[in-house]
């Protein structure tokens, strides 16, 4: 399809189901209307040309598909029940269906915390957002997961009647709940990026697109939400991560660690984009965990080389963090930065307090942690064994190879 | 993250069940099936045939080489695999304790590899 035509749907599918929503109510039954009325579009704007009003064309396309599928199921309800009574007000429903409202870009926000409401799981959250409010198919949602295309419309119609059953509201949620739902929201934006961005490489280039897609929904996000500072830190950190694509892969897959990766690569205009976010998050919200993770990778960004990295203020930073949100994975994220600061024995002792903490003590990055300060102790044979345990426990393929590869270094040390 | 299922068990296992008692595990394994499939989680599901039908590939010196077996009547062998993809391994070890042959046997539970990878 047109890349543009593709875009301009991808856009425009909130905005259509917002509308849908706010007239008839069904969320489930909008949702699926509006898949059928982008699908329509995809096939026929290609071929007769787009229509003046896309919007009002997707709205009532859908509509119709709408109207015709609650028509059939209150039909068939009443031939199963003849005491029924007729619930669907017909004349409403066909009353002129095209909706000159102008946009409400509210409806995009409202449709994100629907779709990753609490009672849904963290799967569902995921697959429902792309295809309500990223207008995603459900066979490019599975694509992109790797799992067959109805396990996925599974997911989907679960996720919709857990919405059903939760009587949740077409409304965006009353303000004392508003910071909590917005979390939850980040998360499965965050989540949507890590799934595309921790795959980007080889021949998947289907995932890539969730990464850009994420960025998409953030950005979406921030312009409704300007001054919350957690929402352009996110949108920071995505930036000055994906800024590193090109250059975190070689050519057959393998990873290229941080410190190895050619810094000219690395996307400028992203790393400007997502420092000139942080910076003005830092200076005017109120502090949270996306902004100094993406204050994190702005300091990373800006070295002009690995040994040139500002070490000191990345340690600060890691310790606010742990404050901020204590746990393992972050603790051992500090380490690396102590490694740098205080030396690879002060490292080894802040992730010996982290050997019994079963949340992460069988994880491969704790072994994979210890095998990098070994290796910088100059104890290669203990190195070698730590590497050797982390590329056991791994799952990801990629991570495997390359901690095997650092574990065969220290023998030809 | 996806998980296999790995449901094992040697010719006595198999022999040992009743006509109703295999019956009715095969039936509590399809509603398991059908479960998992309704809240998304089911990839796929295989039985895998008898041993008698196996056969073993070698390529020696280019030349594959086939025989069939092995028919080692007492050593346990692959039954069936199910893979699902789920939120935690926790939900994944849910599911092979309510999997009927985890009764009589051993239900193995080994995540997936996968191409993902955080920077390292």
């Amino acid at each position: 399809m047109d890349r543009r035509v593709e875009d301009q749907l991808r856009e425009l599918a909130p905005q259509v189901l917002g509308a849908l929503v706010r007239r008839f109510g069904h969320f489930d039954a909008c949702e699926d209307a509006v898949q059928e009325a982008l699908l329509a579009a995809a096939t026929q704007w290609p071929a007769d040309g787009r229509p003046d009003n896309p919007r009002s064309w997707l709205i009532t396309v859908a509509s119709r598909r709408l109207t015709d599928q609650l028509r059939s199921d209150s039909a068939r309800r009443r031939r199963e029940d003849l005491d029924a009574v007729r619930d669907v007000p017909f004349t409403s429903l066909v009353a002129d269906p095209a909706d000159d409202r102008p946009p409400s870009a509210d409806d995009t926000l409202t449709l994100l915390f629907l779709c990753c409401h609490p009672a849904l799981s963290a799967a569902s959250q995921l697959a429902l957002t792309l295809r309500a409010v990223g207008g995603l198919t459900t066979a490019e949602i599975a694509m992109a997961f790797l799992v067959p295309e109805p396990t996925m419309g599974q997911r989907i119609s679960r996720a919709k009647q857990s919405i059903k059953a939760a009587s949740a509201p077409f409304a965006l949620p009353p303000a004392d709940e508003r910071d909590d739902r917005l979390r939850v929201v980040l998360h499965v934006l965050y989540l949507i990026f890590n799934e595309g961005y921790t795959t980007s490489s080889g021949p998947r280039l289907h995932r890539a697109d969730l990464t850009a897609e994420a960025i998409r929904l953030t950005r979406q996000v921030h312009r409704l939400l300007p001054d919350d500072g957690e929402v352009a830190g996110l949108l920071a950190l995505m930036l000055l991560t994906d800024a590193h694509r090109a250059a975190r892969t070689r050519a057959d897959g393998a990873l290229i660690p941080l410190a190895e990766q050619d810094r000219g690569l690395w996307d400028a205009a992203m790393t400007a984009e997502g420092t000139a976010l942080i910076t003005e998050a830092l200076a005017h919200a109120a502090i949270g965990p996306y902004q100094l993770q993406a204050a994190i990778a702005a300091v990373h960004n800006e070295a002009a080389s690995a040994a040139d990295t500002d070490w000191v203020q990345i340690l600060a930073l890691y310790e606010l963090l742990e404050r901020m949100t204590p746990n393992p994975m972050i603790a051992l994220n500090r380490a690396v930065a102590v490694a740098e600061v205080h030396g690879p024995e002060a490292a080894l002792d802040v992730i010996a307090a982290l050997d019994g903490d079963e949340r992460i003590n069988t994880h491969h990055r704790l072994e994979a942690a210890r095998g990098h300060f070994l290796e910088m102790a100059g104890r290669h044979d203990a190195a070698r064994d730590a590497f050797r345990r982390a590329a056991r426990r791994t799952t990801s393929i990629p991570e495997r190879r390359y901690l095997e590869g650092r574990a065969a270094q220290q023998t030809s040390m | 993250m996806k998980y296999m299922l790995l449901i094992y068990g040697n010719e006595a296992l198999w022999s040992s069940f009743s006509q109703e008692d295999f019956q009715q595990t095969i039936a509590e394994t399809d509603a398991q099936l059908a479960e998992l499939a309704k809240s998304g989680e089911l990839v796929g599901a295989y039985g895998v045939g008898d041993q008698v039908l196996a056969k073993q590939v070698h390529v020696d010196n280019g030349v594959p080489a086939v025989t069939d077996g092995p028919y080692i009547e007492t050593k346990e062998y692959l039954g069936s695999f199910t893979i699902v993809d789920v939120d935690s391994l926790d939900r994944a070890i849910e599911i092979a304790a309510k999997n009927p042959f985890a009764r009589f046997g051993q239900v193995e539970v080994r995540p997936l590899m996968h191409e993902a990878a955080v920077d390292v």
